[in-house]
């Protein structure tokens, strides 16, 4: 059939399933905006910044595990994009980005918004494509969609140039399951050293592991985020029982691990529990499931684990070896790893050493202070309020650390978290992208004011589309997370970063139309969130808290794992 | 294990645009210089076959090969043996040759080489020169002496020795090769 190239990309995204779509139109993407008019199956959110809708198609993909997708003219829209991309590359989370281009007869001549947005997004893409021939749309989008997602997922990003958008083309539909059979794609899977495919493990490896694990007496377990995004919880649950071993979680693995489980030993790392650390430490076998031991993980790499055989199991064979020397890997998608060691595995007993793990704390406890809420109070009282199953969002700093230590998560892409990238601003955008999927869900974003005020434009989206997100607001009118390091390492002295300025945010919130409250104490607190999450309205609650609250432990980058600054 | 020393790659890629700054790129984002690079199309039109030399130690070459097997374009990578590895490049010389001594000392050097002299004017002589690093090195100090006017290099391409080829079999390509479709 005859068709333009902004029908063809309908099409293609209703070849994948695609019903939402993030994005902010221009002059080079009209024709795609005009067609979407026909297309009433694909739900068009308009963000208020490209930003917002790539941070929105992010927080889709990690809270469904679907393929997020937004769009963005040519230009400042593409760049306002870059952001958005490389904090879903960081965390591997899959989103296809369209960009347009200028007509293919103005490339290349600085024409008004014109930028080389392959080239620019080329270190933060799993792939991109600057589609020149309208015959060539169909076949790149189906095969963007299979990176997307497919091995260790990842952003992927298509730049369609204006007239391809407008050239004709035949199209034939064909069904997702087709995809690998014909065109490029087909050809890409044939070929070997390509990530699309989930590898089926080497079951010697397997065996190996298996038998590093009988001889071993005092095992520990860190999920990492390939658990989550491989959905690997249950796997990883029945793994954990059946070796008796404690589990400490990666920021990007919360949710792969039953916060509740009594084997939970908290985050790893530098604001890892002391239960974790002192784990770490003292373990004779290491087994890291979809965790690439970041500089944030590992610290010292040298000293990591240093009584232990460190094994990696990891989707990426580029992630073995290359932060932390290891003694075995086995490379795989964690779901069937696990599975295949759960099948080989007999029950395991470790009292002792887990008597030992568990005699240090797990969690961190605050002091009650007399006139601000603790980190801990405003986060026992979003606890108390929202079922458990409620989705976080959070943006990046302080407020994040303290959700991640003290909330239990229980399942993959409950929480939704920028790791990898520390993106401030990540979070209302994602919010959105999380409510948007899981409609049916409540959603609570947790930030700060330092992160909320970067991106909060979003919060008109908010209101437009009558998100129920609830917004709890960390005030403490700084940087706290880097105040808290200028305390620890600049002598206290505190440059540019206390935020001793507007906004009012809760006459901000009226002004965008959403109900905001200012709180001083936890009854306050229960009693705005209460009132929110019965009317399933949007609300943003600021709470008050103390500006020399820190986050507790905490190890200095590239010291040793159990060195704790403060505790 | 952390010595530094030349290590020689061998990557089949896409013949597309854009796949040359896909590859360098990963160099250039670590930080590591390339020291050579060749890029030329192979008997399959489709596929490029790029040379690669970089200085670094053994765990950083396999890293690099390992995150080059993951760009889309790359067909497959191999890190030559240097023992079992034929390496040669093209060298033009142009030098300046204006006295009859000048130009029988040209054309003597040039055949202690092997090279062969491919342009005569009044004034220079260019010669061409296929060789590895240490012929192309001797022969730019003998003829700087006359007085190099312009040198260029092709960089360094290199097949391996006997019937290996660069889609030889090992684990670490195994551990690329996946078997479950998820698609």
């Amino acid at each position: 059939m005859l068709m333009t190239g902004a029908q063809i990309l309908m099409e293609c995204l209703l070849e994948q399933e695609v019903d939402t779509v993030f994005g902010f139109p221009g002059g080079t993407i009209m024709h795609v905006y005009d067609e979407l008019l026909n297309y009433p199956a694909i739900h068009h959110i308009l963000t208020a910044h490209e930003q917002g809708a790539c941070h929105a198609a992010d927080g889709y993909a990690r809270s469904t595990g679907r393929v997020g997708v937004c769009f963005a003219t040519s230009g400042p829209g593409a760049t306002n994009l870059v952001t958005g991309i490389a904090t879903a590359y960081m965390d591997s989370s899959p989103v296809v980005c369209i960009s347009c281009n200028v007509s293919l007869s103005l490339l290349g001549k600085d024409s008004f918004q014109e930028v080389d947005i392959t080239g620019v997004t080329m270190p933060i893409t799993k792939c991109n494509y600057l589609v020149r021939d309208v015959g060539d749309l169909a076949d790149t989008v189906r095969e963007a969609f299979a990176i997307a997602r497919s091995g260790r997922p990842g952003p992927v990003l298509i730049d369609i140039p204006r007239n391809v958008t407008q050239d004709m083309a035949d199209y034939t539909p064909l069904a997702r399951d087709g995809h690998g059979k014909v065109g490029r794609l087909g050809q890409l899977m044939k070929r070997s050293s390509q990530n699309f495919r989930a590898a089926e493990p080497d079951y010697r490896d397997i065996d190996i592991l298996v038998d590093m694990i009988r001889a071993a007496q005092r095992p520990m377990v860190i999920c990492g985020g390939g658990v989550v995004r491989s959905r690997a919880d249950r796997e990883l649950e029945t793994f954990a029982n059946r070796i008796d071993a404690p589990v400490g979680i990666t920021v990007m693995g919360a949710g792969g691990f039953r916060g509740l489980n009594p084997l939970a030993t908290g985050l790893v790392g530098m604001h890892g529990s002391q239960a974790s650390n002192m784990a770490v430490d003292a373990c004779d076998l290491l087994i890291a499931v979809g965790c690439r031991f970041s500089d944030r993980v590992a610290l010292r790499p040298r000293s990591f684990a240093r009584n232990a055989k460190v094994v990696q199991i990891d989707i990426d064979r580029s992630e073995i070896n290359k932060n932390v020397e290891t003694d075995h890997h086995i490379v795989g998608d964690a779901k069937r790893v696990l599975a295949l060691l759960n099948e080989r595995l007999e029950q395991m007993d470790h009292a002792k050493w887990k008597e030992y793990v568990f005699s240090y704390k797990t969690q961190t406890e605050y002091d009650e202070a007399a006139d601000h809420m603790t980190p801990g109070q405003v986060l026992d009282a979003i606890a108390r309020i929202v079922p458990n199953y409620t989705i976080f969002a959070t943006d990046v700093g302080q407020h994040q650390m303290w959700a991640i230590q003290h909330l239990h998560f229980e399942y993959c892409g409950q929480l939704v978290t920028s790791g990898g990238y520390g993106t401030m601003g990540f979070g209302l955008g994602a919010a959105i992208g999380a409510q948007v999927g899981n409609p049916e869900m409540p959603v609570v974003l947790i930030t700060g004011d330092g992160s909320f005020r970067m991106n909060l434009n979003e919060l008109s989206t908010v209101q437009y589309y009558g998100l129920p997100i609830i917004v709890v607001l960390f005030n403490n009118g700084t940087l706290g997370m880097v105040r808290q390091w200028q305390t620890l390492s600049c002598n206290g002295r505190h440059s540019q970063t206390t935020l001793d300025r507007g906004p009012d945010f809760v006459k901000l919130a009226d002004a965008y139309g959403i109900k905001g409250f200012r709180v001083t104490d936890v009854t306050e607190l229960e009693a705005a969130l209460t009132e929110a999450f019965v009317a399933r309205v949007p609300a943003v609650i600021d709470c008050a808290i103390d500006i020399d609250e820190m986050v507790r432990p905490m190890v200095g980058g590239g010291s040793h794992i159990t060195r704790f600054m403060v505790d | 294990m952390n010595e530094i020393k030349r290590h020689t790659l061998a990557v089949l890629v896409d013949n597309e645009a854009g796949v040359l700054s896909r590859v360098a790129r990963l160099f250039s984002g670590k930080g590591y210089n390339i020291e050579s690079l060749a890029v030329g199309t192979t008997h399959d039109p489709a596929v490029s076959r790029i040379t690669i030399e970089v200085l670094t130690d053994e765990k950083q070459a396999g890293l690099i090969c390992s995150q080059l097997r993951k760009l889309i374009c790359v067909h497959s990578v191999k890190r030559l043996d240097a023992e079992r590895t034929i390496r040669r490049e093209l060298v033009l010389i142009k030098v300046s040759a204006s006295t009859h001594e000048a130009r029988n000392e040209i054309v003597q050097i040039a055949s202690l080489f092997h090279a062969s002299i491919i342009d005569v004017s009044t004034g220079s002589l260019t010669i061409a020169l296929i060789g590895d690093e240490s012929q192309a090195e001797t022969i730019q100090t003998l003829l700087g002496e006359i007085g190099i006017m312009e040198l260029v290099r092709t960089g360094m391409v290199a097949l391996e020795r006997g019937q290996y080829t660069i889609d030889e079999q090992t684990k670490e390509k195994d551990e690329f090769d996946y078997g479950k479709n998820v698609l």
